[in-house]
């Protein structure tokens, strides 16, 4: 019984907005083609995903190209992004003059919002994937590296002599003590950037690409398909939602040896 | 030949926030020869970690020198294993990886390390622990973990900081039994930090007392007492009586000291 409830208790809160939803586009309160009803953006999501009446015209059936070019632009944008992040964070937080040296640039540029790079982005790589991968890459870098830095800095001293005290060299202990001690960190920084990531890829599609969940999104609003538009906002918010799962159960392997020792473990 | 050689070695702490200096050593020097057990006796503060940590390599002397069969000492290094007040376990790693931590450094295949850990295991009595977590153990049982860890290096040189002192009576008791039996065996020089008298009389070849802040060598005793040491014996509590006389003397300086000049001794330093 409980188990049966645990299953869906996440289910209880989307499920009360959609009712809740279809009930006041129904009613008539709103011009049904301003809010279409949960069911009519099922339907026309449906022939988007599978293509069995062109109730998406142009769109119809090509969903998983359409979030497949998405998804890869996340991937190549989030993997540079996390690759350097990490290496750069350790190197920042490990050795002073390394901060000295590139902190305040790196601080000069972390309050301009990605968004902002969009015009020289589109100027230096045209329009395609590029922009794309950039723009996910300066969403996804700040955060990773911020964590990364905090990570390596409040490592615990006392690890780090214990290992120099068995011959490790610093090498050695960055690689065995500093980056697993900042690990927990590091992956705070991954699951922010994750969200980042998919924010970017869509604004940029919306601007500089033209495929993608963004790209349907923006297209499907200049023909007033608000149906569409929605979809493409559930697929987004979908996708996103498990490339989070994604990291989580990556986290919660990496962490393992977590488990019972901190308030994220407990049960409830 | 001497294993460890302290010659004249101070140590200033700089306290930048405070504006005043912290002598924390002042002028100690020491001999330790090889195979000899010594004990460093002290109140809590007076500089026995400090002292220990300078040997380990962790610290410099402010002035003064120190050498470890015969090198001067300029950094860490598997020559000198330390086990810590705290037990300071990687908590990522289980307790046989951490055994074998040196090994894992010295890229040993993991059947190898895993061999080579099971023997330290057993030495210090955590045998099922071996796939526990630093988090899953209790304080006693982390601790042993650090001493397996020391032991594993095989040093010349090992250095304890007052490993047992979160132990309870009975662990405490077989934990010194072991460590004297495994003292003997492996022949290694081991400097042992405690504020415990009996527990300096109990395991000592030498027993240094040190007085508080600033940390100078009160006096240094032979014990040539037979093992296993007689806790009720005569001798024993001869030498006992004789320390805490000394303990005593010290507390009674220090608060005529402190009576006369509210600042205490090593406190002046060079203050701003
Ligand atoms: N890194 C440091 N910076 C400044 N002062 C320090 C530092 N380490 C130790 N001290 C000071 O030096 C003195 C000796 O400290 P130490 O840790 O060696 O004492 P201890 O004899 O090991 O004490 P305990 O028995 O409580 O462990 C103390 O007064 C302490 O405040
Ligand atoms: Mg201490």
């Amino acid at each position: 019984m409980t188990a049966l409830w645990k299953s869906w208790e996440r289910a209880v809160v989307p499920l009360f907005i959609l009712v809740a939803w279809e009930i006041v586009s129904r009613s008539g309160l709103l011009p049904a083609a301003l809010l279409p009803p949960p069911t009519v953006v099922l339907h026309a999501w449906g022939d988007w995903v599978f293509g069995f009446d062109e109730t998406a015209q142009g769109n119809s059936g090509r969903w998983l190209a359409d979030a497949l070019s998405s998804a890869v632009r996340v991937a190549a944008g989030y993997g540079i992004a996390a690759v350097s992040g990490i290496l750069l964070g350790i190197a920042i937080g490990w050795w002073r003059w390394v901060e000295r040296t590139v902190e305040p640039t790196i601080q000069m540029l972390r309050p301009v919002p990605p968004v902002s790079w969009i015009p020289l982005a589109i100027i230096w790589f045209g329009i395609a994937n590029k922009p794309a991968i950039f723009l996910v890459f300066l969403g996804a870098f700040f955060p990773v590296l911020m964590n990364t830095i905090h990570g390596v800095k409040t490592a615990d001293r006392n690890l780090i002599r214990a290992a120099s005290m068995m011959g490790a060299t610093e090498q050695q202990l960055l690689r065995h003590v500093v980056f697993p001690a900042a690990l927990p960190s590091i992956f705070a920084g991954l699951r922010i950037g994750i969200g980042a990531a998919w924010m970017l890829t869509v604004t940029a599609e919306m601007v500089a690409v033209k495929s993608g969940l963004g790209y349907v999104l923006w297209d499907s609003y200049y023909f007033l398909r608000y149906d569409l538009v929605l979809a493409s906002m559930a697929s987004i918010g979908l996708l996103g939602y498990a490339t989070d799962g994604l990291i989580k159960l990556l986290m919660s392997a990496a962490l393992h040896w977590q488990h019972g020792s901190t308030l994220q473990s407990r049960e409830g | 030949m001497a294993s460890i050689e302290l010659k004249n070695i101070t140590k200033i702490f700089r306290d930048a926030k405070r504006k005043r200096d912290l002598l924390a050593i002042d002028d100690v020097s020491l001999t330790v020869e090889r195979n000899q057990f010594l004990c460093l006796l002290g109140s809590s503060g007076c500089g026995k970690s400090t002292l220990l940590n300078m040997i380990a390599g962790f610290e410099k002397p402010t002035g003064g020198s120190v050498t470890v069969g015969g090198k001067p000492v300029d950094g860490p290094g598997a020559d000198r294993g330390m086990v810590f007040q705290q037990a300071n376990l990687m908590p990522w790693l289980p307790v046989w990886e951490n055994v074998a931590f040196h090994l894992r450094l010295k890229g040993w295949r993991k059947a190898d390390r895993r061999a080579a850990a099971q023997e330290y295991i057993d030495m210090v009595g955590l045998q099922g622990f071996e796939n526990h977590y630093p988090a899953e153990l209790s304080g006693g049982m982390s601790q042993r973990v650090g001493i397996a860890r020391a032991l594993l290096l095989n040093p010349q040189v090992i250095l304890m900081d007052e490993p047992f002192a979160a132990l309870d009576a009975q662990t405490k008791m077989d934990m010194q039994e072991e460590l004297v039996a495994i003292w003997q065996k492996q022949r290694c020089t081991i400097v042992f930090v405690t504020h415990s008298v009996d527990e300096a009389l109990v395991l000592g070849t030498q027993v240094a007392v040190l007085t508080s802040r600033p940390g100078r060598v009160r006096e240094l005793i032979d014990l040539d007492l037979p093992r296993p040491r007689d806790i009720t014996g005569q001798q024993f509590n001869d030498h006992k009586r004789h320390i805490l006389n000394l303990i005593r003397e010290e507390g009674m300086q220090q608060r005529r000291e402190a009576k006369a000049d509210p600042v205490p001794a090593g406190r002046q330093g060079a203050a701003a």
